[in-house]
């Protein structure tokens, strides 16, 4: 092998055909996998994000994905325009609450949760953490604990008197020290993850509580 | 054991030496990436082995069938043009399975591309043989890299979670050691398992030794 | 783009979810680099560099293909820009420093199968992040990976004059240090929370 020349070099016209070629042959592929699977994974999207709404929403039967303008009007969402939230109408069509998803900085990385508000009653309707990498056994507890995933259902949000902004925000207190409607027990051994949950919830609704609150003539007025 | 092993260059021994004998993981230590990360259950670990045993197989097939038309120069960039196509494959077709198996394996589907043993096993293999032997070639190694991710997600599912494939084992009893579930826990797994394998081929060796000085 | 300061995202990239020792990328050139603290920070360098490079094109690609309507071709890109990229660095490094291309050897090409890299343009594009987030998260991977590295070979010099049971030696020990050090790192995290 050793006193063979080395191979003449491959002209760059037949290197260009060889890549060329072989990414058509890949393109082709993608593109075939793409359109096969599309439909599949789009129905386990939707059924994802419906089962974590109907789960924060309980008493829904409807779902109506909702926007909001530039200008902060709410409206419903135009079909294939991506939703700002979702609104949950029960059996009689009447309001049961939106439900909105928020993110933030969690112990370990980010936290990306839902939650149910119902601007009637000032109250959250419950909570589902959509997605974590807190530590296994103990900060994601957020997840597995349903007893801490429950408490959220009728936490207060207080609006002030003239429904600008959230009067008290909720808080993640140390079991046993619960003494207002809007704090929760944190979970013991994991204080940052349950105060990030209370963090991405205070920030979530100093923006649409007060927005839902002013307009909440529009998501009643929406229903047929 | 020579005997019963198949001899080297037939079909059945391009299917079984990834399985053991040139076993990517515990022999080769290739992919070291995927195989801690994906491995702290036994079901991730499993899911992540037959994601990579398809793309791995596929990739070696087509590679072969192309092995005479495409230049030495650009040989790397072809095989990894092929080799992503098929991941992108794959990485679809678990999503269309189930979003949650996707959600869990993150980004470890994408990062199947820079496993070293499927860009090792085309340049060493798959770029020098016919489609069949690739193709056999590329699932043995498939299935042992599964078999060593499942050594070690079974490991730490058992002792971090008391389960394995999500079905308790030890009762309500058990302490799980969560050490099991984070990141140290796959180093210390890894590196028990090479020194199992080390001890147990030199005890073998110095049997060997004993057989034939007698 | 999720409201993270610069400074977190960062701090989040180089210790608490630091790229090797939490995320397990980059494992083979960890493994297989960490002998020499010399080696082991001139590769980290290296990293760094085609990390920024590669960091600033996935954004580019990742912008243009959402614009076109093509996010399936993003893997397959973001693969070829990280080769290319490694291929520019290497060249830019044998013509402006012979001697760094030198003790580099065999390395530099290896970059390219680091999944570190790809994996950070994955990361950045899932999390949304910004063009100047995404700058300051790829220096936060490279940083971090830098100092798992120099910690690693650092303990593993030490380690040269340690007697051990040669069943260990090698790649079993250098295992078990990574763990040590991954759950040292893990203190870290709750940091700036």
């Amino acid at each position: 092998m050793s006193n063979r020349s080395a191979p003449a070099p491959t002209s760059v016209a037949a290197m260009y055909r060889a890549l060329v070629g072989i990414g058509s042959i890949c393109a082709l592929l993608i593109v075939t996998a793409y359109l096969l699977t599309a439909p599949a994974i789009a129905r386990n999207r939707a059924e994802l994000l419906q089962q974590a709404i109907f789960a924060v929403l309980p008493g829904a039967e409807t779902v109506r994905p909702m926007r909001r303008d530039a200008g902060g009007t709410i409206g419903p969402a135009a079909p294939g325009e991506e939703a700002a939230f979702h609104l949950g109408l029960d059996a009689g069509n009447r309001v049961v609450g939106v439900a909105i998803e928020a993110s933030g900085m969690g112990y370990q990385d980010l936290i990306g949760l839902i939650y149910g508000y119902s601007p009637a009653r000032g109250q959250l309707t419950g909570m589902r953490v959509l997605a974590s990498r807190e530590t296994p056994g103990l900060g994601d507890k957020i997840i597995t604990d349903p007893v801490f995933v429950g408490s959220f259902a009728g936490l207060a949000v207080p609006l002030s008197q003239d429904g600008a902004r959230v009067a008290h925000a909720v808080e993640a207190v140390p079991a046993g020290k619960r003494s207002q409607p809007w704090q929760f027990d944190a979970i013991t051994g994991a204080t940052i993850s349950s105060r990030a949950v209370a963090g991405i919830i205070t920030a979530s609704t100093a923006q649409w509580a007060p927005l839902l609150h002013a307009q909440a003539g529009r998501l009643e007025g929406d229903t047929p | 054991m020579s005997a019963t092993v198949p001899g080297p260059g037939s079909p059945a021994d391009d299917l079984l030496r990834g399985l053991w004998r040139e076993n990517p993981v515990f022999v080769q230590v290739l992919g070291m990436c995927p195989t801690l990360a994906v491995s702290n259950s036994a079901l991730n670990a499993l899911t992540m082995g037959l994601a990579t045993a398809f793309v791995l197989c596929l990739s070696s097939l087509l590679i072969s069938l192309l092995r005479h038309v495409v230049p030495r120069e650009v040989r790397i960039a072809s095989f990894i043009l092929v080799i992503a196509t098929f991941v992108t494959v794959v990485d679809y077709l678990i999503q269309a399975i189930s979003l949650a198996l996707h959600a869990a394996l993150g980004a470890f589907i994408s990062l199947i591309v820079v496993n070293c043993i499927i860009l090792g096993r085309a340049e060493a293999f798959a770029a020098r043989n016919g489609p069949l032997r690739s193709f056999l070639d590329g699932l043995g190694m498939g299935l042992g890299f599964t078999l060593a991710l499942l050594c070690l997600g079974g490991v730490r599912e058992l002792l971090g979670s008391g389960s394995l494939f999500g079905i308790g084992v030890f009762g309500s009893q058990f302490e799980p050691w969560t050490v099991m579930l984070l990141p140290s826990g796959g180093f210390f797994t890894l590196g028990a398992w090479l020194l199992a394998i080390a001890w147990w081929r030199r005890r073998r060796e110095a049997g060997a030794r004993v057989q034939e000085a007698n | 783009m999720p409201e993270q300061s610069l400074a977190s995202i960062f701090l989040g990239a180089c210790l608490i979810n630091n790229f090797v020792l939490a995320y397990f990328l980059g494992i083979c050139p960890f493994l297989g680099v960490s002998g020499k603290i010399a080696t082991a920070s001139r590769m980290g360098a290296a990293v760094t560099f085609v990390m920024l490079v590669s960091s600033l094109c996935a954004y580019a690609i990742h912008a243009a293909l959402a614009a076109i309507g093509a996010l399936y071709l993003q893997l397959v890109s973001f693969i070829v820009v990280i080769a290319a990229a490694v291929q520019l660095v290497e060249m830019v490094v044998r013509k402006y420093s012979p001697a760094l291309f030198r003790a580099l050897g065999i390395f530099l090409p290896l970059i390219t199968t680091n999944c570190a890299i790809l994996a950070l343009a994955l990361f950045q594009t899932s999390k949304g992040y910004g063009l100047l987030q995404c700058l300051v998260y790829a220096l936060g991977a490279g940083a971090g990976f830098t100092l798992a590295l120099v910690l690693m070979a650092g303990i593993r010099e030490k380690l040269e004059l340690a007697e051990l049971p040669d069943l260990a030696t090698g790649t079993a020990i250098s295992l078990f240090i990574a763990g040590i050090l991954s759950l040292a790192f893990m203190g870290f995290a709750g940091l700036g929370a």
